[in-house]
C-alpha cells in the first residue's frame, strides 16, 4: 500500500507528535508515505475568511502536485487538511464559475488539476484499506485496562463524512477496540474543541475543552484519543488555565497512532509521548474500577 | 434612562445584501431558511453570541448589514459544521459564515478587541508570504497585534512548548513561493479575484 | 361523415386562457399565422376557449364556415380535451375529427421568452393542423363494469370504504396484510380534538366488517398479482397461514394459556414492542377476526416440530389449531379497486441526534399510545422504561418531517397528535410537558381551539428545532437524566432543559413497499413515494390506472377525519362506475391488418395488458380491443407493420411531424 502523504504545517509544530507516531506505525504496517514535495499550507479555517476562490486555489495546489507526483491517494492526517482539501475538490466539482479561477489560477504556477485525487484520513485507511484484523495482528503489547474516550472532533466527520457516521461515527472506536482498549461511552465525541477560539477568545473556546475532559473523567475514562492536532493542543496545553478558570480537569490527550504505537511495542519516545503536557502512561493493572470516575464537582460550573 | 429604540426602518437596512450574500458558493440555500433554530441548538458557541446563526441568517436575508457584519457571531464560529450537518433545510451555515466574515474584513467593521478577526488576517498574510504557517510565529505576532499584556500572562504556556519541543524558532517556508503568489493574485487583466491581505513585514 | 375525398375545412382556435397562455405566447400571432395555413378556414385567439361562448363559437363557426376540423391550442389534453371533443360532436362533426395542441403546460408554463413560445406555439399548431386532415371518424366503444369491488389494507380508510359499499348492496372483498382489521388506528388511544377514545368508535365498524354479509374478510393475505382492465380486473391473493380455522376458532383464548410458554416471551408488535406475548396469541382484546393465530417464527412446534402441543389440548373438540395448513393462493374478479395501504412511521434511529435506541428513555409517539392506554403494557400508568415517572417529559414534534435529509414533507398529523398526547401525559402523570415545535399546525375543524385548551393547560410550547438529545449533565439538576438542547427561538436564548423521558413525533412515510403495490396496481408515485391521485384538486381519489382509487394515507399523510371523507369519496367513485354499469374507452386502440401480419408472435409477449393472443386457425395475431390500452408498443415492435394504432395511424404521425418541421422561423 502506497499514499502520498500531506502533512500540514501543524505536524510540523504543536502536532510534532503526531508525525512521530504516524510515520512509524504505518512502517509497520507495511504502508509506504511519499511526502508530497513542497506542499503548502492548505489555507485551515482562517483562510476562508478571506476570499474562498484563494482558499480553494491554495488547496488545490497541493492536489495538483498530488497529481502531477503521480500519487493515486493523498494521506492528510490534520483534521483541518483532510477538510478544507476534501471542500476544495467538493467546490471545484460543484461550482462551474469557481473551477474556471481555480484552473486559470494553477495554470500561472504551471500546475493543471482534474479534481480526481481522493484525499483519505489515516483512520479512513486503517479501518477499510488495512483492515482490523490485520492491525490486531501487530499487537504485542494489547491496551488492557486502558480506559479511552474516542474524540473524532469536528471536522473529520463534519461536513464530508464520507468513511464514518457525522453523528454516531465508530471507526475510531473499532480501532481502539482491536487494541485491547475498553472505549467509554462519551457523547462528545464529535462535539467542538473551540478551535482557535481556545487563544482568541479563550473564555468560550476554553470551556468546550473543560467540558469535554470533565465528562471523559466522569465516565471513567483514563485517556482521551484524538486524530487532529488542533484537539490534541487545545484538550492537552491549557489545563493550568482551566484550573484557574473552573476546576482541575486534567486527563491526557495523545494521538490515535501513539496509542497503536504502544499496542505495536514501539519505544514510547519514538511515538513523541513525551512531548504531551499531561504525562500518558499505560495503567500498572487492568483496574476493576476505573481510576478516576465520579470526582466531585469542585464548583458548580457557569452556564 | 436612556431608551434605545429597536424598530427597524426598511430604509436602514440594505436590501441588496442578502441577494448577494445568497449569490455566493454554498450560500445560495440561505433562501430555505425555516428558522427552525436547530443550527442554535447544535452550536457549541451559540451561548456566546449576540445574534444566535439562526438570527443571523434571518437578518442576513433581510438584508441588515450593519448588524450582521458587526455581530460577534460570525467570529465565534468556530467552523465546527454541526449546524451545517443538521440543517433540516441543507443550508452551509458555516459557509455562509466564512462570507460574512470576509465581507466584515473587508468593510473593516469587525468588532474591535475580538482577536479571531486578526488572526484570519495574520494567517492569510504569513501563507502568501511563505506558502506555510509556522504556528509559533503566528502566535507571537497575533499577540503583538492585539494585546501583547495578553502574551505575558501566557508564558507558561510557552516554555512548556518550547520544553515539549513544539515550538519551532525557524519559520517554515515552501521553496517555490513565486509559483504560489502567481496563483493567489489577482491576474492583471481580472479585477475581480481578491487578493489576501499583503502585509509585506516578516516577523 | 367527412371522408378523405371530402373539401378539408379546419377551424382554428387559440385559447389565451386569461394570462396563462397570452403573457408568454402572442396569441394573435398564432391565429394569423394559423389562418395562413392549408385547408384552414376559420383562425381566432379567443380568452377562454373553455368557456360557453368559446365552445358555442366553434358550433357557430362548423354552421357557417361548414368546417370539418377543429383544432384548438389551449392546455393539456388531460384537462379539456373532452370539453372540445363534445363541443364538436354538439356542432355535428363526429368528436374525433377534434385535435388538442397543449401550448400552456408544454409551453407557456416552461419557457421563458415570449419569442420563443410563440414560435413553439405556431410550429406546434401547424403540425397539429396538419394531422387533422388525416383523422378518421371514430367510436367510443363501451365496457361493462363487474359489480365486485376489492378493498385493499384494513386501516379505517379500508373499511370505512368496504362498509359504505357493502351498505350500498355491493360485494367486497378486504384483504389485510396483518392478522387484524384496525390499523393505525387500532392503537391510537385518543383521537384528537375531541378525545373520543379511538378503540370505542373504531372496533363497532371493524365488527361491522366481520358480520357484513356483503363483505368477504381475508387477514394475513397479500395481492400477488392483478390482471385485466377497468371494470374486469382478475386478482390474485396470497393467504398466508394463521395455523388457526377462523371458522373453528371461538375466541375463548384457552389455547394462549395453555401454551408451553408459561409467560409471555416475545416482543408484542402490537404494543411496539413494550409488552410481550407468547407463539400463540391474539394481537388485541378486540381483534378483526377475533381468532388467535401462531407466530411460526417463535412456536416451538412449528420450529422444531418439537412440542408438547398444549395448545391442541385446550383447544379440545374445536380442533381449530391446524398446524399443518398451508398458503393458499385464492383468485378473484372485481370491477373495481380501491387502494389503502396507509403509511409506516419514520424510523427515528435514521436520526441518531435524538438518541432513540441509545436512550432507553427516548420514544416514539406510537409507543406512547401504547403507554398510556389503559390496555397498554402499563396499563395506562406513565412510567419510564427505567421503572422511573417522569416528572418532565419533552415532545420533539417534526422527527423525520421537514427535513431534507429524511423527508421533506410535513406529515400533517404530528402537531395534532403530539398536543393530544401531551394532553394524555398530562392526565396520566404529575409530569410538566414541553413541546418542541417549528410551526404548530393547527388548520383542522376545532383544532386550534385544542391547542388553546393545551395552552390553558399549562403545556409548555418551545418554538425551536432540538438539537440534541443528550445525558451529560451540566448541572446536578440535570444529573441522571436526559437533557435537551434547544434554541428558544421566541425567548431568543439556547436552552438546557432536563427531562425524565422524550417523545418522538415520528412523521409519516409511504410503506416500504410502495413501489411493488405501484407496479402492482399500475399505478404511479410522486417523486416522495406516495401514491399519486390523478388531479391533485379535481381528482384526489382517482389513480392514472382507470378503476383503481385512492383512499387514506397510502396517498399522502392526513388525519383520521380525512382518511374517512377520502375513503367514502373512494367508495363514491366506484359506485358511480358500478350503477353506470359501463364506461367508454377512448378509440385510440390497435388492430392488426391480416393481410401484412406474418405470424411472427414476437407482439405477443410485449404487451403489458395481454390484450394479444394469436389466432392459430389464421396464423394471425389478434387484438383484444377491451385490453388494450393504446400504449402502442406492439405497433413499434411489429417487424411489418402491420399493426396500426387509432389515432396514431403512420399518415396522422408523419403529417404531424412534417407540420412540425415545415414551420420556418
Amino acid at each position: 500500500m502506497k499514499y502520498g502523504y500531506f502533512p500540514g504545517c501543524s505536524l510540523r509544530g504543536t502536532g510534532r507528535a503526531y508525525e512521530a507516531s504516524l510515520l512509524p506505525v504505518f512502517r509497520h504496517l507495511g504502508i509506504q508515505l511519499d511526502e508530497l514535495e513542497d506542499w503548502n499550507c492548505c489555507g485551515a479555517t482562517a483562510y476562508m475568511s478571506i476570499d474562498e476562490t484563494s482558499a480553494c486555489v491554495l488547496a488545490s495546489r497541493n492536489l495538483a502536485l498530488a497529481e502531477k507526483a503521480g500519487h493515486a491517494q493523498l494521506l492528510a492526517p490534520c483534521s483541518a487538511c483532510y477538510l478544507v482539501l476534501n471542500k476544495a475538490k467538493h467546490y471545484f466539482h460543484e461550482y462551474p464559475a469557481m473551477t474556471v479561477q481555480v484552473k486559470r489560477a494553477l495554470q500561472r504556477g504551471g500546475l493543471a488539476y482534474s479534481g480526481n485525487t481522493p484525499v483519505r484520513h489515516p483512520l479512513d485507511v486503517l479501518i477499510h484499506d488495512v483492515g482490523l484484523e490485520a492491525i490486531r495482528q501487530k499487537v504485542v503489547h494489547p491496551l488492557k485496562g486502558l480506559r479511552v474516550a474516542c474524540y473524532y472532533g469536528c471536522q473529520i466527520v463534519r461536513p464530508y463524512a464520507t468513511f464514518d457516521d457525522a453523528c454516531e461515527p465508530t471507526t475510531m472506536d473499532q480501532l481502539m477496540e482491536a487494541l485491547g482498549a475498553t472505549v467509554v461511552r462519551w457523547p462528545l465525541k464529535t462535539k467542538c474543541c473551540g478551535g482557535s477560539l481556545t487563544g482568541t477568545i479563550p473564555e468560550a473556546g476554553l470551556r468546550l475543552v473543560y467540558i469535554l475532559c470533565k465528562e471523559a473523567l466522569k465516565r471513567g475514562a483514563n485517556v482521551i484519543a484524538t486524530v487532529c492536532p488542533l484537539c490534541q493542543f487545545n484538550l492537552d496545553a491549557y489545563h493550568h488555565d482551566i484550573r484557574r478558570r473552573w476546576e482541575d480537569v486534567r486527563i491526557p490527550t495523545v494521538y490515535f497512532t501513539q496509542l497503536m504505537g504502544v499496542a505495536f511495542g514501539l519505544r514510547p519516545v519514538d511515538l513523541g509521548l513525551q512531548r504531551g503536557f499531561v504525562p500518558f502512561q499505560m495503567p500498572a493493572s487492568p483496574p476493576d474500577e476505573p481510576a478516576v470516575a465520579g470526582k466531585p464537582v469542585v464548583a458548580p460550573p457557569t452556564r | 434612562m436612556k431608551l434605545d429604540r429597536t424598530i427597524r426602518y426598511q430604509a436602514d437596512s440594505d436590501r441588496d445584501f442578502g441577494r448577494q450574500v445568497m449569490a455566493v458558493p454554498g450560500c445560495e440555500r440561505l433562501k430555505d431558511c425555516i428558522q427552525c433554530g436547530t443550527c442554535s441548538g447544535v452550536c457549541p458557541l451559540s451561548i456566546y453570541m449576540d445574534h444566535s446563526p439562526r438570527q443571523v441568517m434571518a437578518l442576513t436575508r433581510e438584508g441588515f448589514k450593519k448588524e450582521v457584519l458587526e455581530s460577534r457571531t460570525i467570529w465565534l464560529c468556530a467552523s465546527c459544521y454541526a449546524c451545517s450537518v443538521e440543517c433540516p433545510r441543507q443550508i452551509r451555515i458555516t459557509d455562509i459564515m466564512y462570507e460574512l466574515k470576509q465581507r466584515a474584513l473587508r468593510d473593516r467593521v469587525y468588532p474591535k478587541g475580538l482577536p479571531t478577526a486578526v488572526l484570519a488576517k495574520e494567517f492569510a498574510g504569513m501563507v502568501h508570504r511563505n506558502g506555510r504557517i509556522t504556528e509559533s510565529f503566528l502566535v507571537v505576532l497575533l499577540y503583538l497585534k492585539t494585546n501583547w499584556l495578553e502574551a505575558l500572562g501566557q508564558w507558561r504556556l510557552g516554555l512548556g512548548l518550547v520544553r515539549k519541543g513544539r515550538f519551532p524558532f525557524k519559520l517554515d517556508a515552501i521553496r517555490r513561493r513565486a509559483e504560489l503568489r502567481r496563483m493567489l493574485d489577482p491576474e492583471p487583466d481580472d479585477t475581480s479575484a481578491t487578493a489576501p491581505p499583503t502585509d509585506r513585514r516578516t516577523p | 361523415m367527412a371522408t378523405h375525398c371530402e373539401e378539408i375545412r379546419i377551424g382554428f382556435y387559440v385559447c389565451h386562457c386569461g394570462h396563462n397562455i397570452a403573457a408568454m405566447v402572442d396569441c394573435e400571432a398564432v391565429a394569423r399565422y394559423a389562418r395562413k395555413l392549408p385547408g384552414v378556414v376559420v383562425s381566432r385567439d379567443y380568452r377562454y376557449m373553455c368557456s360557453d361562448p368559446g365552445q358555442e363559437l366553434i358550433r357557430q363557426d362548423v354552421r357557417e364556415h361548414r368546417l370539418n376540423r377543429i383544432v384548438v391550442a389551449a392546455c393539456s389534453p388531460l384537462l379539456h380535451e373532452h370539453t372540445f371533443r363534445t363541443a364538436t360532436e354538439r356542432a355535428g362533426l363526429n368528436p374525433f375529427h377534434c385535435q388538442m395542441v397543449n401550448i400552456r403546460e408544454h409551453n407557456s408554463w416552461v419557457a421563458t421568452r415570449k419569442q420563443d413560445a410563440t414560435r413553439k406555439a405556431k410550429s406546434l399548431a401547424q403540425a397539429a393542423i396538419h394531422r387533422v386532415r388525416f383523422h378518421k371518424a371514430l367510436q367510443v366503444q363501451r365496457v361493462s363494469i363487474r359489480p365486485e369491488v376489492l378493498v385493499v389494507g384494513g386501516g379505517i380508510a379500508g373499511i370505512h370504504a368496504a362498509l359504505t359499499l357493502a351498505n350500498a348492496g355491493k360485494k367486497v372483498f378486504l384483504v389485510e396484510r396483518e392478522a387484524t382489521i384496525g390499523g393505525h388506528m387500532a392503537k391510537f388511544d385518543k383521537t384528537f380534538p375531541t378525545l373520543d377514545c379511538s378503540a370505542c368508535i373504531l372496533t363497532p365498524k371493524m365488527s361491522a366488517v366481520r358480520s357484513h354479509p356483503n363483505i368477504t374478510l381475508w387477514t394475513l393475505a397479500e395481492v400477488t398479482q392483478v390482471e385485466g382492465f377497468i371494470g374486469n380486473y382478475r386478482v390474485k391473493v396470497r393467504r398466508s397461514p394463521r395455523y388457526v380455522l377462523e371458522d373453528a376458532c371461538v375466541g375463548c383464548l384457552e389455547c394462549i394459556d395453555a401454551c408451553v410458554y408459561r409467560s409471555p416471551k416475545f416482543p408484542d408488535a402490537f404494543n411496539e414492542g413494550l409488552g410481550k406475548r407468547k407463539p400463540i396469541y391474539i394481537p388485541f382484546p378486540q381483534a378483526t377476526p377475533k381468532v388467535v393465530l401462531i407466530d411460526p417464527a417463535t412456536c416451538l412446534n412449528l420450529k422444531t416440530g418439537k412440542c408438547k402441543q398444549t395448545c391442541l389440548e385446550a383447544c379440545g373438540e374445536r380442533q381449530a389449531i391446524q398446524f399443518n395448513q398451508q398458503e393458499r393462493l385464492e383468485e378473484i374478479e372485481v370491477g373495481t379497486i380501491i387502494v389503502a395501504t396507509g403509511f409506516k412511521t419514520f424510523d427515528p434511529r435514521r436520526q441518531p441526534l435524538y438518541g432513540y435506541g441509545t436512550y432507553p428513555n427516548v420514544y416514539t409517539s406510537l409507543e406512547i399510545e401504547r403507554l398510556v392506554n389503559a390496555s397498554g403494557p402499563t396499563g395506562g400508568e406513565v412510567v419510564a422504561r427505567d421503572g422511573r415517572k417522569p416528572r418532565a417529559i419533552g415532545i420533539i414534534h417534526c422527527v423525520g418531517s421537514r427535513d431534507r435529509k429524511t423527508n421533506v414533507w410535513c406529515s400533517r398529523v404530528c402537531c395534532m397528535y403530539s398536543l393530544k398526547l401531551a394532553h394524555l401525559l398530562k392526565e396520566h402523570s404529575e409530569a410538566e410537558v414541553y413541546n418542541f415545535y417549528i410551526d404548530i399546525r393547527a388548520p383542522g375543524k376545532g383544532y386550534e381551539e385544542f391547542y388553546n385548551k393545551l395552552l390553558d393547560d399549562g403545556v409548555h410550547f418551545i418554538r425551536g428545532r432540538v438539537g440534541e438529545v443528550t445525558d451529560w449533565a451540566m448541572t446536578p439538576e440535570e444529573e441522571g437524566r436526559l437533557v435537551i438542547r434547544v434554541e428558544d427561538t421566541l425567548a431568543g436564548c439556547v436552552r438546557r432543559i432536563p427531562v425524565d423521558m422524550v417523545v418522538l413525533a415520528t412523521g409519516l412515510e409511504p410503506q416500504p413497499d410502495a413501489q411493488a403495490v405501484r407496479r402492482l396496481f399500475n399505478m404511479s408515485c410522486g417523486g416522495d413515494g406516495w401514491f399519486l391521485e390523478r388531479h391533485p384538486k379535481l381528482a384526489p381519489v382517482n389513480t392514472f390506472a382507470d378503476g383503481v382509487y385512492l383512499a387514506g394515507c397510502c396517498q399522502g399523510p392526513k388525519d383520521i377525519p380525512d382518511t374517512v371523507a377520502q375513503a367514502g369519496a373512494a367508495a363514491a367513485e366506484v359506485l358511480s362506475l358500478i350503477d353506470k354499469g359501463y364506461v367508454e374507452q377512448e378509440p385510440n386502440t390497435a388492430y392488426v391488418r391480416d393481410e401484412d401480419c406474418s405470424g411472427c408472435k414476437s407482439c405477443i409477449p410485449l404487451c403489458p395488458y395481454n390484450a394479444i393472443t394469436f389466432a392459430e386457425d389464421r396464423q394471425k395475431a389478434t387484438i383484444n380491443e377491451t385490453l388494450c390500452k393504446g400504449c402502442g408498443t406492439c405497433v413499434a415492435s411489429c417487424p411489418s407493420g402491420s399493426i396500426v394504432q387509432r389515432l396514431f395511424e403512420d399518415d396522422e404521425v408523419f403529417a404531424e411531424i412534417e407540420g412540425m418541421l415545415a414551420y420556418d422561423a
